[in-house]
């Protein structure tokens, strides 16, 4: 074909002109979607703040979270109130702890409780999920059984078995709680293994010879992590919650560290003469709690629209 | 229907032994005996109580010990209560949690299908809003919160209800404990059915009926309360688990004396009797109950079929 030089520079400047149309992606959709909800991004930067509060807003206390203010401890109804001067923001606790600075390191326990817990049970619920949903035949239905039969334990006395007696430490917390909650993930992701499995490109990577965990680990789960991701979110503020109950009964974590259920349990003991030993910690754990289920059902609405 | 019925109750028979033989094996390999206390017992004595108990036999025979006596329904003596057996303690406090749990669970079933039809219902509206909203207090107001936030305002503020206590389950013993165990599930409960009924009436053969002139009380009871149970009763499964551990929760901070406490306490002190006892009857209730879910399930939904 002859093509002119004149034409190719007609061809390069009309190409100049003209922007470049950008697809939107899965992902960007999402976003956009995400942002238009507000309750989600209120509850998005709501959740920043408290985690950024729970980290760095111990620097900004004189007081520490296992210091004892003996002047306050004199009389903790009077003067362990909240009170700006001396530095007790939300006042002290029976023995003149700091309750600014406790509920803040509570946080960090329970945020990262919730966060790992969950943690462990994606990467366990996932792999399982996946595995299961993809070799199929009898492996699957063996698989599914074993999680039915799991799925009727009562769990938390097993957990409270667990706690009580091999020690109170933060690793097994993350371990137990996380270990009990996989099986909701595990049946969510091998729904949708089941209707990826037959799709071209897994057909394509299995006639050119890739092996079964490879397949599972490189082509199914990243095309699962859209579900993933939204169930892990309302999965984290479960996670909370169980620490914090477990905390409550006296099995959490070990004095003199601390987490938000049990400063709910201390403050509930005490709350006739000191009522804000209970509100403040019970205040950060509602919100946080009511913050993670509308970023949770955001999510979902952005990820997942056809669910709404 | 006959043979999945009696298929999903020997299907729980398996599943009783793994969580028993689970249990059983996870006390046994912690440290610390029953006995191991702060004033040491003369070795002779401690002999003498181990061989009563088979403490002093391989863990393998004990298991096979306590599963024959588990056949003849014999939880075994209480470690820490010497004079107690575990059945005597359990048949002593397992009426008061089931009290509080059936009570629950009834308030919790009631409440929330009606607030979920109601708000279906009125969809939009603010009764729908004030429900909803209700809806999401519940779900992040957990058992233990509410616990001490009922307390703080029935007993110590308003001098209502005593704040703790049993007393052969009078009326104002119970409101509390009740209360601080269904506000969750009456939540989750109502969201799940709102949904589940506003899916409902916008189906085909709800139309139908409206198209045939049919009343709206019996478009509402006779059409479509039965498809919006289905996943109302999938949930009762995990709510029935919810409130049973709850009532550790409620046992503990009422003191209402049910089993509950009897757990937490045979856990702390390491009496294997009463923690495996109390484990043995949840699981066995769980279990059975997720089989009656399941029936129910079959009963209600035309389209399964066994």
């Amino acid at each position: 074909m002859i093509t002119t030089q004149d034409k190719i520079q007609a061809i390069e400047q009309f190409a100049e002109q003209v922007t470049e149309v950008e697809g939107r992606s899965l992902w960007q959709d999402a976003r956009r979607r995400f942002f238009s909800n507000h309750a989600a991004v209120i509850s998005l930067i709501l959740l920043t703040l408290i985690t950024v509060v729970s980290l760095l807003g111990p620097l900004f206390s004189q007081w520490n979270y296992d210091d004892i203010d003996w002047e306050a401890l004199s009389d903790i109804s009077v003067l362990g109130r909240p009170n700006i001067e001396n530095g007790h923001y939300f006042g002290t606790d029976t023995l003149g702890r700091d309750i600014f600075v406790r509920t803040l390191q509570g946080g960090q326990i329970s945020l990262l409780v919730g966060i790992m817990g969950s943690a462990v049970a994606i990467v366990i619920g996932t792999l399982y999920g996946a595995a299961s949903g993809y070799i199929g035949g009898r492996v699957d239905s063996v698989m599914m059984r074993f999680l039915e039969i799991l799925n009727s334990f009562p769990f938390m006395f097993f957990v409270i078995i667990l706690m009580t007696l091999f020690g109170r430490h933060i690793f097994l917390i993350f371990v137990a709680i996380g270990a009990i909650s996989w099986l909701d993930m595990a049946r969510i992701v091998r729904g949708q293994t089941l209707s990826l499995k037959n799709k071209e490109y897994i057909e394509a990577a299995y006639a050119c010879g890739v092996s079964t965990p490879k397949i599972i680990l490189r082509h199914i789960v990243p095309n699962v992590l859209g579900i993933v991701v939204v169930y892990a979110t309302l999965l984290v503020p479960n996670m909370i919650l169980l620490e914090s109950f477990i905390s409550f009964l006296g099995l959490g974590v070990q004095e003199p560290m601390t987490s938000w259920g049990a400063l709910i349990s201390e403050g509930a003991q005490n709350m006739e003469i000191a009522v804000w030993q209970l509100a403040w910690p019970l205040a950060f754990l509602v919100v946080t709690l009511f913050c993670f289920n509308f970023l949770g059902d955001g999510l979902r609405d952005a990820l997942d629209p056809k669910d709404r | 229907m006959f043979t999945f019925i009696s298929k999903r109750i020997l299907e729980a028979i398996p599943t009783l032994l793994v969580l028993i033989t689970i249990s059983f094996f996870l006390m046994h390999a912690a440290p610390g005996s029953p006995f191991s206390s702060e004033r040491a017992l003369p070795a002779e004595v401690l002999a003498n109580i181990n061989a009563k108990y088979h403490l002093d036999e391989p863990v393998i025979n004990q298991y096979f010990y306590y599963l024959g006596g588990l056949l003849q329904g014999d939880l075994g003596p209480s470690f820490r209560y010497k004079d107690f057996t575990i059945n005597e303690l359990i048949a002593q406090s397992f009426p008061v949690s089931a009290e509080i749990g059936i009570w629950s669970f009834l308030v919790a079933l009631i409440l929330g299908v009606g607030c979920g039809i109601i708000a279906a219902l009125r969809q939009n509206s603010w009764v729908d809003y004030s429900v909803m909203a209700f809806a999401n207090l519940g779900i992040v107001l957990p058992n233990f919160v509410l616990a001490p936030l009922c307390i703080l305002f029935f007993s110590i503020y308003n001098h209502w209800l005593p704040p703790g206590g049993w007393n052969g389950g009078a009326w104002p013993y119970l409101i509390m404990p009740v209360i601080a165990m269904s506000t969750s599930y009456i939540a989750q409960i109502a969201r799940i059915t709102r949904g589940s009924m506003i899916e409902t009436m916008h189906s085909n053969f709800i139309r139908t009926a409206h198209a045939k002139g049919l009343p709206k009380h019996r478009i509402i009871f006779q059409h479509a309360l039965r498809p919006t149970m289905l996943p109302v009763i999938s949930y009762l499964g995990p709510a029935f688990v919810g409130i049973v551990t709850g009532s550790v929760i409620v046992d503990v901070y009422f003191g209402t004396g049910g089993i509950g406490q009897h757990f937490i306490n045979g856990a702390l002190n390491r009496d294997y009797s009463m923690v495996m006892g109390v484990t043995i009857l949840v699981g066995t209730l769980t279990i059975l109950f997720n089989a009656v879910v399941d029936i129910l399930y079959a009963v209600i939904d035309p389209k399964i079929r066994y």
